[in-house]
């Protein structure tokens, strides 16, 4: 809790924390301290190395197969890696060939098609996985043998019933080139979501490139708005028109699904963002413009309340949610999360409002404008950097959050589930199935990566105006 | 109704709402109860300007008193009764915080928290000034502030699963999958093994305690050598003395710390489940939330260390002070205020920590921590007497947080 003045008008400094500072003044580094300079930036990197490294793993991991995960650490997946597979061969009973003389055969490549594997070692049975090299034949008794040749094509050779059942298993250890897929967000998403969203985006982002750079020569000023306008128009156009999902992925379960989550978290966190914005900027306008007694008491009040704990909030909101029949659902969670969002948006908004210059509002007020009118069309588009601020603490805060969803949403049907929660269901009943709680994870922090990414700068405004939660 | 249609609804009727409310009440006071028109035009303005400020506060102060000031009175009144079977509340005094003191889940969980308090809000602040200072001068350090500020995006649910993956154990003879253990396989009790995980802990736990020393005795040197014309008053000698007595109680675990660490023997080759070691785990935990909130006390502390004036630190240099001189003795101590607000920060999010003991470990293996305490009760033992309780401790330890913004914030408006 900032209370330490940073206000970011006053502070220059603030504006770009994030831009490396451009003096010519070095601490002193310069010349023969070439050797600290390097060190430094050694450390850097290692520090950033550090830091990255665990999400890396995980945005990896979701790229990976289970066979993949389970055999090999993510970060050897960047590179060939040897690996013990098990393989089955084709089933006999649909493809054998029948050679004459009671003699048939099984043919086909342990590998899928264009995979650039190469096989070391490779053996019929677990207690010996790599008893054979390439090209030998495996005895497998009464005449039944088994030939694995260089690119892994096999043949699988004895009588009516011996090729018959289930296919030979087939242990091959094997150089294995780095191969991805899409499957994991398939089976979380649904069947080719990814994959639309990322074409969409691409001619949402090329439309809006085109739009751009139109725009700059036809009605300069406008060019962004035209770009990112027409960017999301036609990305919002294609999923609208195309839809996302194709159904479901063989073998998915339900509860692997993260669509449904996904929406629900939205559904939580727009309206929970909005609604506080709106009531503390009117709320913050009075405390930073308006003379009335008990105003200093007030923000004591105010500031006060940003440390309260909403655990404390938990269990009488609870009950009164339950008393005046709003129960568990959507009202109830907005509610809290503009309850528990007021504190903080009043004090940001407020000491963003204070800074203001103080003559354009008595000149607005000589002029004849009321209050209302000074709020609507002076101070709210003034303090567009402020609310922005506050807009991504509380986006962030709502979308990440677990507690007051499970306390205020997620009822006994848990159809109202959030991703958070989904998430630590899926810790529970799928903790070893790290394909899918690496992709559900990774499905759950990529919007507000994105948000972080874009609006960086606004996130370190508000950080450095006055606190966090 | 579909919940997403149901949520644009919410929005409209919401901001609608609000501004309608807003709108059409200053409308009202003007036009029909205080009319600034006719005789009493000048004495109308006048009463209508001030119940206006009111008009612009009530919704926020409605939204406040119902969701966060009703609440606290609540919970007190809740953990001072019981629940009578079939509804209604009786009073039973002190009875649930005596309850609360009998279980040692609520003293382990005090034990966590108290090492969260120590361990987190330290290793954020020093990791984030860190950061700060050798990122502030180099071509590439914006994006280094970027990475290092990520983590800051993610939730607590999604970090614990982060996490998860690098402390993941598979049984031995099978290949980790999980970095903690894949490196831990690499240590075969040789020299590189002492040299990492005897020598450098041991240097690392002897700097803590020279740090520790140092600020022990900077307490107490002015106690025991009476300077001329500075008397000592009876509020700053408490502080002192409470200061030494953690001190000292951190000594104390230095010294039998690295007693530990000498006998240890580490068991080699053998993968780990880092999770379920008893006290450990806490530290793995831990992590997790120092790899988030580092992020922040670099960010606020940049933002401190450039509003540092520059003469000062060009003066120390043309005296002939060293990088680190001039780190320590100038910049550190010009940022001094920030360093405490970054860490009573800190100290607040450690305080209300839930997600990740909850994802991880729910409080098991020894890992509980209040807010998960407080959760299990309220919602899984249905336990509101208790419940209410341990939210009070919790406020308690806030309070003092509470009183300083306060204060802070008061001093500063006059």
């Amino acid at each position: 809790m900032a209370t330490e003045t940073l206000d970011p008008t006053a502070d220059p400094a603030a504006e770009d924390v994030l831009k490396p500072k451009a003096v010519s003044n070095d601490d002193g580094m310069a010349g023969e301290k070439a050797g600290l300079t390097w060190a430094v930036h050694l450390s850097v990197l290692l520090l950033v190395l550090l830091w990255i490294f665990p999400t890396v793993g995980l945005l990896i991991s979701s790229f990976r197969t289970a066979d993949q995960i389970a055999t090999t650490g993510w970060w050897k997946a960047l590179f060939p890696s040897e690996q013990s597979l098990v393989i089955r061969t084709d089933d006999p009973d649909d493809v054998r060939i029948d050679q004459g003389n009671g003699v048939y055969t099984v043919e086909g490549n342990v590998f899928a098609a264009g995979s650039e594997s190469t096989i070391r070692a490779w053996g019929v049975s677990t207690l010996d996985v790599s008893a054979y090299e390439l090209g030998e034949t495996a005895d497998l008794g009464d005449g039944e043998t088994l030939t694995l040749v260089e690119g892994g094509d096999y043949v699988w050779q004895g009588n009516d019933e011996q090729i018959s059942g289930n296919g030979q298993r087939i242990f091959v250890t094997a150089t294995v080139p780095p191969e991805f897929t899409l499957r994991n967000y398939d089976t979380v998403l649904g069947r080719n979501v990814l994959l639309n969203l990322i074409i969409y985006a691409a001619g949402g982002a090329a439309v809006g490139f085109a739009a751009f750079y139109g725009a700059r020569s036809v009605m300069p000023g406008r060019e962004k708005l035209a770009g990112w306008g027409l960017g999301l128009v036609v990305f919002f156009g294609c999923v609208w028109i195309f839809g996302l999902s194709s159904g479901t992925v063989a073998g998915a379960q339900t509860t692997d699904s993260m669509a449904g989550a996904f929406f629900n978290t939205m559904t939580v966190t727009i309206p929970a963002t909005v609604i506080p914005i709106v009531i503390a900027a009117f709320a913050a306008y009075a405390l930073a413009w308006m003379d009335f007694p008990g105003r200093a008491l007030l923000i004591a009040f105010i500031v006060g309340l940003l440390v309260v704990p909403l655990q404390l909030a938990l269990i009488p909101l609870l009950r009164l949610h339950l008393e005046i029949g709003i129960g568990k659902g959507y009202l109830g969670v907005w509610l809290a999360h503009t309850g528990f969002g007021l504190p903080l948006a009043v004090y940001l908004l407020r000491n963003y409002m204070v800074g203001l210059p103080r003559d354009i509002i008595e000149n607005a007020k000589v002029d004849g404008a009321t209050d209302f009118q000074i709020f609507v069309r002076i101070i709210l588009p003034l303090s567009f950097p402020a609310l922005a601020s506050f807009a991504i603490f509380q986006f962030l805060w709502t979308w990440n959050d677990l507690l007051v969803a499970k306390v205020f949403l997620i009822d006994a049907t848990g159809s109202t589930t959030v991703m958070t929660n989904q998430i630590v269901e899926l810790l529970g009943t799928r903790g070893g199935n790290w394909e899918i709680l690496a992709t559900a994870a990774f499905v759950s922090i990529a919007v507000p990566l994105v948000v972080f990414f874009a609006m960086q700068k606004y996130l370190v405004r508000g950080l450095l105006a006055g606190s966090v939660k | 109704m579909n919940p997403a249609f149901q949520g644009l609804l919410t929005i409209l009727i919401g901001v609608g709402g609000c501004l309608g409310y807003f709108y059409f009440s200053n409308l009202l006071l003007d036009r029909v109860i205080f009319p600034g028109r006719g005789a009493n035009a000048g004495r109308n303005i006048n009463r209508a300007n001030m119940v206006r400020p009111w008009l612009f506060l009530f919704p926020a102060i409605f939204a406040l008193g119902l969701y966060l000031a009703y609440p606290v009175l609540e919970t007190l009144r809740l953990s001072l009764t019981e629940r009578i079977p079939g509804g209604g509340l009786r009073w039973v005094g002190f009875d649930n915080y005596i309850q609360m003191a009998s279980e040692s889940k609520f003293w382990e969980a005090m034990r966590n928290n108290m090492m969260w308090l120590v361990v987190v809000p330290a290793a954020s602040t020093a990791f984030g000034l860190l950061a700060a200072q050798l990122t502030d001068r180099i071509s590439w350090g914006s994006v280094a502030k970027s990475l290092v500020f990520m983590p800051m995006a993610i939730s607590f649910v999604g970090a614990s699963v982060i996490f998860k993956l690098v402390y993941d154990t598979r049984p031995a003879g099978q290949e980790q999958i999980g970095v903690l253990n894949a490196l831990w396989l690499q240590f075969d009790g040789g020299l590189g093994s002492i040299l990492l995980l005897k020598i450098v802990p041991a240097l690392l736990v002897l700097a803590f305690a020279a740090a520790t020393l140092l600020v022990g005795w900077r307490l107490l040197e002015p106690m025991i050598r009476s300077q001329p014309g500075r008397k000592l008053t009876a509020g700053p000698v408490v502080l002192r003395i409470l200061g030494l007595l953690v001190a000292a109680f951190l000594l104390w675990h230095c010294v039998t710390g690295l007693i530990a660490l000498a006998t240890y023997r580490y068991n080699y080759g053998a993968p780990q489940t880092w999770l379920t070691i008893p006290f450990w785990n806490n530290f793995f935990l831990m992590i997790v939330l120092v790899w988030i909130q580092t992020g922040f006390a670099m960010v606020i502390l940049s933002a401190a260390l450039r509003g540092i004036p520059e003469e000062t630190v060009e003066a120390a240099i043309v005296d002939g002070a060293n990088p680190f001189q001039i780190f320590f003795s100038i910049k550190v101590p010009q940022i001094m205020g920030t360093i405490v607000v970054v860490w009573t920060t800190i100290t607040l999010v450690v305080l209300k920590v839930f997600d990740i003991v909850f994802a991880m470990t729910n409080g098991q293996w020894e890992t509980q921590v209040l807010a998960n305490y407080m959760y299990d009760k309220l919602f899984r033992s249905n336990d509101w007497g208790v419940g209410s309780a341990s939210a009070m401790v919790i406020m308690l330890l806030v309070t003092p947080i509470l009183v300083w913004n306060v204060y802070n914030a008061r001093k500063e408006m006059r």
